[in-house]
């Protein structure tokens, strides 16, 4: 078992089905995902079939099942965004990097997230890269700001 | 107090706490429904079964509702069969169009619903479900693309089966039934037991479907094929062809066989008394040597695959005996073989169960010999069904046939292994006569028989006293387990079988089964047993002759080699 989900089960000695979604919580603020082997061995500690575990993670948007990417990218799809175009910006996204929501590419470069509104409404639509926000994209500007962090990555 | 409620203008009695779809039922009301599992507690939320509540004026799911007095119900009013044909088209909206291709083309009840409520136009139109098909399993098929997500396979693997390898998973529209991970089937815990397929309302799930596999072997002249069929499938089937439900056609089946091409027919039961002969002999060894007791019976793979994944340290106490379908596979293969003079490459071996998880134990590593499986291809109860109907057999102008020697004869007591308690029964009556070298007064052990879920009764045996547990649903065995591994050691013998009623309830029977209808093939095995004359498994003349010729005695080398084999402890995803 891994040992940071070990620490956190220890907490939860005791615990029934009640505390999955903390201890779920709790081990994706560490490891920042949650893995096949961490939710089985959420399932073992609190006697759950794994298939529940993973139904009940996978109802939640919060959870993630794929280590972030060494840059993620979060879409906001609030409203100031969506009129401005952000479905489009992120379809461009998807296609562009061959991945859905919530997923990283294969080569571990790049993964994405949807967020509500980010408080930036001026700069709509907007995504935010590790961090770094970049303003008023377009489907053309989208793919020399990724292919800016792929270089970036080379380097 | 009494409850009255007032249906479509009928006054109507109720019981108190009971729902108002039970009353409308035994009042002969039918009311669709479709996330609803008689017997298990109403969970509300498919709304088909909606009907008026004219005093709040509202729509109430009646399968969940509780009568109460002084209700005042409509069930078929024009707004309830509205609304009941809303969801039915809602269903449809994102659902293939895929009936003339679909394995319940004929008996799918959403199919039955669009009928029923006169769909007959496409007024919703919804994005299609692209999902591909689980086929990993050796036993059971997923669509999800055809599933209406109802959750009555999520229901009855937990509940009825305690294994819960399937359960919703993703939300909203995108919610689907799977299996943990999203991984298929075969890395499941899924024990094969077919029983989701039995409740599955559409064709999302069925068996994997060995029809090819045999139609190539009858049509290879250089293939001997040969078939064997399980104790339940001849009281299971009567009712298919528009025969008297419940009622024995094993006669007709043998002829419908040999019509179809099949060169020997051969009875399973006949396994069963070989089964009874090795596993009475290895209960008395373990009594005297009081070693790995209780024995448990090991005939059902289901429940074998449940205790390689679930409970392997009571993998000691199964017994070794191979089930009656795997014994008859190996003596097929090797007696039967060498006393036609065939080589055994050159036999097709299929069996007739009705059970999915028989596919399952078929392929299992332990089950071949050299490289040879003990049986090539099995077909559930459905598939036989249908099988007869594609060769185009009247099954009521056939003259009824005997099976084929030497697995053609049985005893009733090979006969009742098709009902839970039966080989219990069957393994008692031999033992019995093994250890005091006398018959049983008393062949019948009422206490054993019928539907209950957990049966047990203490038996005196000469100067012993041995305790005897069956059970049936493998969430009920868990019970009887735990005790087990808490120290409770009075039971020497479990009968443990995974489906609901035994083998007559199995996953690989006609589909839309009720309680009734199994209930009927038990009375039948019942009924053969009383009025046969030939009750223990000892006294079948053809397993006699087996011994004496070829296996020498019970427990002895040739029975080792080929009607015994191991289990071991299974890494599945829990
Ligand atoms: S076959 Fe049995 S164990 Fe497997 S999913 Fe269906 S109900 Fe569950
Ligand atoms: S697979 Fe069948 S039984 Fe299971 S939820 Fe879907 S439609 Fe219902
Ligand atoms: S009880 Fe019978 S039909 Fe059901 S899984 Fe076991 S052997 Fe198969
Ligand atoms: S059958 Fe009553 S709500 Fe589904």
């Amino acid at each position: 078992m891994n040992d940071t989900t070990e620490q956190i089960l220890v907490k939860y000695k005791n615990a029934d089905r009640d505390s999955l979604i903390p201890i779920l919580q709790e081990i994706q603020e560490v490891e920042g995902w949650l893995s096949e082997k961490m939710l089985t061995s959420v399932g073992r500690h609190l006697d759950m079939p794994v298939s529940k575990v993973y139904g009940v993670a996978t109802f939640y948007n919060q959870f993630r099942f794929q280590p972030k990417g060494r840059f993620h990218i979060q879409v906001c799809r609030g409203t100031a965004c969506h009129v401005l175009g952000s479905a489009t910006v992120l379809e461009e996204i998807k296609k562009h990097l061959k991945i859905d929501v919530d997923e990283t590419t294969k080569d571990g470069l790049f993964s994405l997230e949807i967020v509500a509104c980010i408080g930036t409404c001026g700069l709509a639509p907007v995504i935010n890269i590790n961090g770094n926000f970049h303003a008023r994209v377009t489907t053309d500007s989208l793919r020399d700001i990724i292919e800016s962090y792929r270089v970036q990555n080379n380097n | 107090m009494n409850i009255t409620i007032d249906v479509n203008g009928t006054k109507m009695e109720a019981k108190k706490g009971e729902t108002v779809l039970n009353v409308l039922n035994d009042n002969g009301i039918q009311v669709p429904t479709l996330c609803h599992i008689k017997s298990m507690f109403p969970t509300g939320s498919c709304r088909m079964c909606v009907v008026e509540d004219i005093i709040s004026d509202k729509l109430i799911t009646s399968c969940s509702a509780v009568a109460e007095d002084g209700m005042k119900i409509l069930t078929h009013s024009p707004r309830v069969t509205e609304a009941r044909k809303v969801i039915v088209e809602l269903l449809l909206s994102n659902h293939p169009d895929d009936c003339l291709y679909c394995v319940r083309n004929g008996n799918c009840e959403l199919q039955g619903l669009a009928e029923e409520l006169c769909v007959t136009e496409r007024r919703i139109q919804g994005r299609k479900n692209k999902l591909p098909i689980d086929n990993s399993s050796v036993s059971i098929m997923r669509d999800p693309e055809k599933c209406i997500l109802c959750g009555r396979c999520v229901r009855v693997c937990e509940e009825v089966m305690g294994v819960a390898c399937i359960d919703f998973s993703k939300r909203g529209s995108r919610t689907v039934v799977s299996t943990a991970f999203d991984k298929g089937m075969n890395t499941s815990s899924c024990v094969n037991c077919g029983q989701c397929i039995m409740v599955c309302p559409t064709g999302a799930l069925t068996e994997q479907n060995h029809f090819t596999g045999i139609r190539e072997a009858l049509t290879d002249p250089s293939k001997t094929v040969v078939v064997q069929y399980a104790p339940a499938i001849s009281v299971s089937i009567a009712e298919e062809f528009g025969m008297e439900p419940g009622i024995d056609i094993a006669g007709i089946m043998n002829a419908a066989l040999r019509k179809i091409g099949f060169d020997y027919v051969f009875d399973t039961s006949f396994a069963a008394d070989l089964t009874i002969m090795e596993e009475s002999n290895e209960l008395i060894k373990r009594i005297n040597e009081n070693r790995n007791l209780p024995l448990i019976t090991s005939c059902c793979p289901a429940w074998v695959k449940y205790a390689e994944e679930f409970v392997p340290e009571l993998l000691p106490n199964i017994s070794t005996c191979k089930s009656p379908q795997q014994m008859a596979g190996a003596i097929i293969k090797s007696y039967f073989a060498k006393q036609k003079n065939i080589s055994k490459e050159d036999i097709y071996s299929v069996s007739i169960m009705p059970c999915t998880a028989k596919k399952f134990e078929a392929q299992r590593e332990e089950m071949t010999n050299k490289g040879i499986s003990d049986v090539d291809a099995v077909l559930t109860t459905r598939e036989f069904v249908k099988f007869v109907k594609l060769f185009g057999i009247n099954m009521h102008e056939i003259e009824s046939e005997t099976a084929d020697s030497p697995l053609g004869i049985r005893t009733t007591a090979g006969k009742i292994f098709g009902a839970s308690g039966g080989v219990a029964e069957a393994a008692i009556r031999t033992a019995y006569y093994m250890l005091t070298g006398d018959e049983l007064v008393q062949f019948k052990i009422p206490e054993l028989r019928g539907f209950k879920g957990q049966k047990e009764t203490r038996l005196k045996i000469g100067d012993l006293e041995i305790g005897v547990a069956v059970v049936n649903g493998l969430a009920n065995a868990k019970k009887l387990l735990d005790e087990i591994k808490a120290g409770r050691d009075d039971i020497h013998f479990i009968e443990i079988m995974a489906c609901p009623g035994g083998c007559v309830g199995g996953g690989g029977q006609p589909v839309n089964m009720d309680e009734k209808a199994v209930k009927e093939r038990i009375k039948s095995l019942y009924r053969i047993d009383d009025t046969e004359s030939i009750k223990v498994s000892h006294k079948n003349p053809d397993v006699i002759i087996l011994y004496n010729e070829f296996l020498g005695k019970p427990l002895g080398k040739k029975s080792h080699e080929l009607l015994h084999t191991g289990f071991k402890k299974r890494e599945v995803i829990i």
